[in-house]
């Protein structure tokens, strides 16, 4: 079994701390067991790269990925391959995202750094807007990149598949689903019976230190792969 | 009031389902949230969104609402469209913004 935490924030993110670094995240999930972990920033792809190279050194599989925002304002995450993949991501959620500056007094930073903590770039727009693609267009361009579609935090009354929609749209295609790491998996199916055929992850969604490291899923499989982890989204190889 | 002369005081653009202009109209409701609008919103009732997706006429048809008014100019997404057509309930559209329209049709309805 693998210990994976797919739902972190890093100093990208306007309401992440400015400790959430790519050194750190690395660092701390190895003190933590974690062997897989998702980079997944509102809206934005720029943190994932570094953190891989130091997870590729330190033995973490890091998957590269965001948390986006949808038109519906449901926040999803998505993951994809390789570099070539997550470039194409990029690109889309910054043709999609809307124009708007980001008041750093109000949301804070937006910094993409390095693993000396040194700022390569700062983020100009506001990341935490939605950008202007529904839940399914955002699903099948991900799909269209042989990704991973996971409804982030269902769970919960503000920004999740259920707030927002009200149910699961039929037809929309998941890779799993999120739930929040403090919810009992087992009374929310009993509540949310039609949505028992999916699989179920559970992550920190950590903006802050203290929130990462002590909620994962773990992952029935030998070895990390972007492949592996896909797979075992879609079978019954996971635990919550 | 029906649908029909609500569409027509407040100059709104019909998308779909004209047999349901017939329908009555015995109260607003005002949200973005699908979940609190399946938890709040009272059949009879028009609903007033910026949302377009396809879920919010399962909304409508769960709850019986009259219709749908849609602000700012906002227009429905094709399946969204396709469900009110099948269901029977009309979505409007309105260039106005929610407290605006909101305020024109409580006026109508006191």
């Amino acid at each position: 079994m693998i210990k994976a935490d797919l739902h972190i924030h890093t100093v990208l993110s306007p309401c992440g701390d400015t400790e959430m670094t790519p050194a750190f995240i690395i660092k701390r999930a190895k003190e933590c067991g974690l062997g897989i972990v998702g980079i997944t920033d509102h809206n934005s792809t720029l943190q994932c790269l570094e953190t891989k190279r130091i997870g590729e050194r330190e033995g973490v599989f890091v998957l590269c990925g965001a948390e986006i925002t949808t038109k519906e304002e449901v926040h999803v995450l998505a993951f994809v391959e390789d570099e070539e993949k997550l470039k194409k991501l990029q690109s889309y959620l910054c043709e999609h995202l809307p124009k708007i500056p980001n008041n750093v007094d109000f949301f804070g930073y937006q910094l993409v750094v390095n693993e000396n903590e040194e700022v390569l770039e700062e983020e100009r727009y506001l990341l935490i807007n939605a950008i202007n693609q529904t839940i399914e267009q955002v699903e099948q361009f991900v799909h269209s990149l042989g990704g991973i579609f996971i409804p982030a935090h269902i769970d919960k009354r503000q920004n999740s598949l259920l707030s927002q929609l009200g149910f699961f749209p039929p037809g929309l295609q998941v890779d799993a689903i999120e739930i929040s790491g403090k919810t009992d998996l087992k009374e929310f199916i009993s509540q949310n019976n039609y949505l028992k055929r999916f699989n179920f992850i559970k992550s920190s969604d950590a903006h802050i230190r203290e929130d990462f490291g002590g909620t994962y899923s773990e992952f029935n499989i030998e070895t990390p792969s972007f492949s592996a982890i896909k797979e075992a989204l879609n079978s019954k190889i996971i635990k919550a | 009031m029906l649908v029909k002369e609500v569409a027509e005081k407040l100059n709104l653009k019909l998308f779909s389902a004209p047999q349901g202009l017939e329908r009555e109209v015995k109260g607003g409701y005002v949200s973005d949230l699908l979940s609190d609008v399946m938890g709040h919103a009272k059949e009879g009732q028009v609903w007033i969104t910026l949302q377009t997706h396809k879920n919010i006429m399962a909304v409508a048809t769960l709850k019986d609402l009259a219709a749908v008014i849609l602000v700012k100019g906002f227009e429905p997404e094709a399946d969204t469209l396709e469900a009110s057509v099948s269901e029977g309930i009309p979505v409007l559209g309105s260039n106005l913004e929610a407290f605006e329209l909101s305020g024109e049709l409580f006026n109508m309805l006191k």
